[in-house]
């Protein structure tokens, strides 16, 4: 088994309002309740706004702290699942519901080391 | 090499496995004779080279399955490699994951046995490059376990697209190179030859045996295609005596079982028309009924322009440009070159020679440029321009 990411991207700009975010919740939320029932879900969650991020670099002896995302774009990252299957194939049909779910591009990466289990 | 692969899990492994077996048949087979089935010897020693280096690294986590796997004593004897394994690695060699210009480096490879320099010529990049793409869609095998495995019912016809798109890629890079030769023999019979492969391990699949069939008939007029010069001859001008019969009878009897099937899909339909095309004269009315069904299956700007080809032949080509005026094809040569020769065959000139210029700016094949150019000629040479008559016998191209 190997663990993958999916990472879902979105665009710059407001976010839709709750009469389609509602809709888009309850697909996310039955998406993760089959995942955990298949043993696949590992940890997933949607993040907040771009503007409250944080990064720290390291400079010699210093770390250095800057407001704001890590790469300025048209694109944010906007959520990430992480979710454990037994190859790509079985992975890529997870980040197509989700991509249908969530109307974002979703990416789908490997993880470096095997899922143990 | 598709046993090993599957043995191995892994592309890497599999081929250095396969090279130390050469390298142990090199010192061997010239002192103790050749073994009775080479190839069965090599996959073998290939495979027990596998089986070693699995022993050492069994030790680590996730290497333990896979050194079960090989010492699985039910493993039949290896005599070459099965049917399964070699359409394994066809599914995996062109998974959509992989990008277009990897997935046909990597068929070529693996399953065509071309050399990476052998690829880098046919396709004009450097082996370098040839040989990056290969290692990093291998990579991205292993990494992103892209599975070596035959996909199922549900998945199968969006997949085996994918793989009779790459192969019918191999064939148009050979039959219309973009830049350098104007026709690659080498490319054209490594993709019938793939072609074959599918259909022998996938007989039951009719848009297989419509790839096979579509790629035989054109094959079967390479010799007509062109002159000895590298000249391009247009389908109506060739010297049928050339034409391969026994390739268009293989085609046209493969065209003639994917009917039998009715279940027509796109590389049918193109394999029908060329069949039409073999048998002379050729019945244009068929045509334009084929490319209807063809439109129907896949409404493109591209088959609407083939079909108008056609019906310039049964109707004339004022309705055929008529037709033309609706597609968005601005970038593409054939559309220009079609447009063209319908101008050109209503005595319209001017605007045939503005269409003329306008394929050649998008075409780097020399002999397509050259079939151009003589066009642009012939209009030059006829003067200023006169009304021709339309019903003036002017040759179909």
């Amino acid at each position: 088994m190997k663990n993958y990411l999916l990472s879902m991207y979105q665009p710059e700009g407001p976010v839709p309002g709750p009469e389609v975010m509602d809709g888009i919740m309850a697909e996310v939320d039955a998406l993760r309740r089959e995942l955990q029932a298949a043993g696949s879900w590992v940890f997933g969650d949607g993040l907040h706004d771009q503007a409250t991020a944080t990064v720290l670099r390291a400079s010699g002896d210093d770390v250095l702290m800057t407001d704001g995302p890590f790469a300025e774009g048209k694109e944010h990252l906007g959520g990430i699942v992480i979710l454990r299957a037994a190859d790509l194939d079985e992975a890529l049909e997870w980040g197509r519901r989700y991509a249908v779910a969530v109307t974002l591009p979703v990416e789908v990466r490997p993880f470096a080391t095997e899922a143990g289990g | 090499m598709a046993v090993l692969v599957r043995l191995a899990g892994d592309v890497d492994l599999a081929e250095e496995a396969v090279q130390e077996a050469f390298a142990v048949a090199a010192e061997r087979w010239p002192r103790d004779g050749t073994p009775p089935s080479p190839a069965g010897w090599l996959i073998t020693t290939a495979r027990n080279t596998l089986i070693d280096r699995h022993r050492r690294e069994a030790a680590r986590p996730g290497r333990q399955a896979e050194a079960l796997l090989l010492h699985a004593p039910d493993e039949p004897a290896e005599e070459g490699p099965v049917p399964d394994d070699r359409l394994r690695l066809i599914f995996t060699c062109c998974h959509p994951a992989l990008g277009e210009s990897a997935r046909i480096a990597l068929t070529l490879r693996l399953l065509g046995g071309l050399t990476t320099g052998e690829i880098a010529r046919a396709f004009l990049v450097s082996e370098a490059t040839v040989a990056q793409r290969v290692v990093r869609a291998k990579a991205k095998i292993r990494h992103a376990g892209i599975p070596y495995r035959v996909p199922s019912d549900a998945d199968l016809p969006g997949r085996l697209s994918s793989v009779l798109a790459v192969v019918y890629l191999i064939f148009n890079e050979g039959y219309l190179s973009g830049s350098g030769d104007p026709v690659r023999d080498d490319l054209c019979a490594e993709a019938v030859r793939l072609g074959r492969l599918l259909a022998e391990l996938m007989p039951d699949e009719p848009e297989v045996l419509g790839l096979l069939a579509l790629m035989l008939l054109i094959h079967s007029r390479r010799a007509a295609r062109v002159t000895a010069g590298g000249s391009l001859v247009l389908l109506a001008d060739q010297d049928r005596s050339l034409w391969d019969r026994d390739l268009i009878a293989e085609g046209q009897d493969l065209v003639r079982r994917c009917l039998r099937r009715n279940r027509p899909g796109p590389y049918q339909i193109q394999a029908a028309v060329n069949a039409v095309h073999s048998d002379a004269p050729t019945d244009w009315r068929q045509v334009v009924r084929l490319y209807d069904q063809h439109l129907a299956l896949a409404p493109t700007p591209v088959v609407a322009l083939h079909r108008a080809v056609a019906v310039a032949e049964v109707d004339g080509p004022a309705a055929a440009l008529t037709l033309l005026d609706d597609l968005d094809l601005d970038g593409h040569h054939l559309f220009h070159a079609v447009r063209a020769d319908l101008l050109r065959r209503l005595g319209r000139d001017e605007e045939a020679g503005h269409a003329y210029e306008a394929a050649l700016a998008r075409t780097e094949n020399p002999a397509e440029r050259e079939v151009l150019l003589r066009r642009l000629a012939q209009i030059a040479e006829a003067g200023p321009p006169t009304r021709r008559c339309p019903a003036s016998g002017d040759r179909p191209t």
